[in-house]
């Protein structure tokens, strides 16, 4: 442990600066975001007001019939010490009339067509105010592919990205999110009782203390039995991040041409900015 | 002599020439209004960083009327910039220019081209082939760009060649953010900055950029540091800056007086090993 412990105001000045120059150089001033009541997009509200101002910031809560209620509480919690701009959004109506024609699908696909029909609503959104949508997804989750693509996965700039989940917890402590928020167990909350953990199969904390030596130290598989894990959740932890891979890539192209868009036709997205 | 030496910590907008060159103006009036004699810019300051597949597209040859331009501003105050450098034989370089009295004074095309992490500077530039150090009004001088640095053999090159000042021209990305105070890559340069100072007896003089290019930041920092190794001034870390720096030429004689290494560096046994090693190499 401790290898994961940040210098969270260091942390908080780069992530609190990314928001500002990527949203500004843009020629925007806004963000918007979507505000489940999770740590994670409550952190990124707390990123995005200090970058933009509190008045620049659109928060939606965009709750499905079977959301637990608490959740939308804490996002309103997070909104109004935030003093940001918040609506409630019920996706119910959109999610029921498409499920009506399609009456079989599972869980799975239940919860990735909400994860999606938010998405739509957030985007849309961001048309109307003129801003960006801010992404939420953290480190682990992106590692370990646990978002739904074009769901929560999408947005136009993402400042958690490169943090996993403990150090999110860290840098929430800094940043003063309310406790409750903290302290909570991590859910998706796409049908009731639903927690991340048991989802995944593992904690959080283990995840990230075994994806930071994979990733980050590049540890070998070797070194990390001798580290003191478990041949078995390495494994399983390494099936999700090479099987969730696409997830992380832009969709490939069949090549013809001399110059293949991303493959021979090179810009950074910031090209002029 | 002693003179003062401006730090031009900014923060360039990719691939926007017109616009770079208006921050790059504004600082150098800046600097002579502040009485500076010398100004440096970062790695890339004319153009950005992570330009890609826009090397081309930025890059100038020697006898563009921007260079011209700072060859006039250049009568008023010595400059130190960096930007993609076109040559008649269309390869592109990264570049940095030594501007003096109206002319250029040194053009220093970048050795070592990181190719590895977040970098990709080989795929789209060529590499320069030589560290030489040239006269100024301020003495000798060496520049070195961003991973020049990172190769011991480089400004021990520029210093055995008579450099008595290297400047040190960097686009640093943040990274290794960890519970210590700085960030990874500034503690490392911090160490690597003074380190070399204190090994050659020669004040160093490191400009880096900051901002923000899709979502990697450079951490700016830039520092002036005396022969001994001592800083003299820094630079804001992640925040534009104008660093200036009082540069005491007494601090380089009596450094060279109490720590002579550079005088009694045996050059021939250098070279003498150096030569057996390549002949044992078989290259």
């Amino acid at each position: 442990m401790g290898a994961l412990t940040v210098n969270t105001s260091l942390l908080r000045k780069i992530l609190v600066g990314f928001v500002r120059d990527e949203v500004t150089k843009v020629g925007v001033r806004k963000g918007v975001l979507g505000l489940s009541g999770g740590i994670d997009s409550a952190l990124v509200a707390y990123i995005a007001a200090e970058a933009l101002g509190p008045e620049n910031v659109h928060a939606y809560t965009m709750p499905y019939r079977t959301s637990n209620p608490e959740s939308e509480a804490h996002a309103k919690l997070v909104a109004d010490r935030l003093g940001i701009n918040y609506q409630v959004l019920e996706i119910t109506p959109m999610v029921d009339a498409y499920f009506a024609m399609v009456p079989d699908a599972d869980n799975m696909r239940r919860g990735n067509k909400m994860a999606r029909e938010r998405m739509t609503v957030l985007y849309d959104h961001s048309a109307a105010v003129g801003g960006l949508v801010l992404g939420t997804s953290n480190k682990t989750e992106l590692l370990l592919g646990y978002g739904t693509l074009y769901g929560d996965m999408a947005s136009a700039l993402n400042p958690i990205g490169d943090i996993y989940k403990s150090q999110v917890w860290e840098l929430s402590e800094a940043m003063g999110v309310p406790r409750e928020i903290i302290d909570k167990k991590p859910s998706a909350d796409l049908w009731a009782g639903q927690t991340d953990e048991q989802d995944l199969g593992f904690s959080y904390r283990d995840a990230d203390e075994l994806l930071y030596r994979m990733v980050d130290q590049r540890m070998s598989r070797d070194e990390l039995i001798a580290a003191g894990f478990a041949p078995q959740f390495i494994d399983t932890v390494q099936a999700k991040v090479q099987g969730s891979h696409f997830k992380r890539r832009l969709p490939v192209i069949a090549k013809v041409s001399n110059r293949t868009i991303d493959r021979d036709f090179r810009y950074a997205r910031d090209w002029g900015k | 002599m002693d003179f003062t030496v401006a730090l031009a910590q900014i923060k360039p907008k990719l691939g926007c020439l017109d616009d770079n060159m208006a921050l790059i103006e504004a600082a150098i009036e800046k600097g002579i209004v502040e009485g500076a004699h010398l100004i440096v810019f970062p790695e890339l300051a004319l153009t950005g960083y992570f330009l890609k597949d826009l090397v081309p597209e930025v890059a100038i040859g020697l006898d563009s009327p921007r260079i011209e331009r700072l060859k006039l501003l250049s009568r008023r105050i010595s400059i130190a910039i960096g930007l993609v450098e076109v040559s008649a034989d269309y390869c592109f370089f990264n570049t940095a220019l030594y501007l003096e009295a109206g002319e250029i004074r040194h053009v220093h095309r970048k050795v070592y081209l990181p190719t590895y992490g977040l970098f990709d500077e080989q795929r789209y530039l060529a590499r320069g082939e030589r560290f030489r150090a040239f006269d100024t009004r301020f003495g000798r001088v060496g520049m070195l760009i961003c991973e020049d640095m990172w190769h011991l053999s480089a400004p021990y090159i520029l210093a055995m060649d008579g450099a008595t000042t290297l400047i040190c021209l960097s686009s640093s990305p943040s990274r290794g953010i960890s519970q210590e105070e700085g960030l990874g890559s500034a503690t490392a340069w911090q160490k690597l900055t003074s380190t070399t100072a204190m090994f050659l007896n020669c004040r160093v003089f490191y400009c880096n950029r900051v901002g923000y290019e899709d979502g990697v930041n450079f951490w700016g920092g830039s520092q002036a540091i005396a022969p001994s190794g001592e800083v003299t001034a820094r630079g804001s870390l992640l925040e534009e800056d104008f660093v200036l720096a009082a540069v005491d030429e007494g601090a380089l004689r009596r450094e060279r007086i109490f720590s002579p290494m550079m005088r009694d560096e045996n050059l021939g046994v250098t070279v003498k090993e150096l030569k057996r090693i390549d002949r044992e190499r078989g290259f």
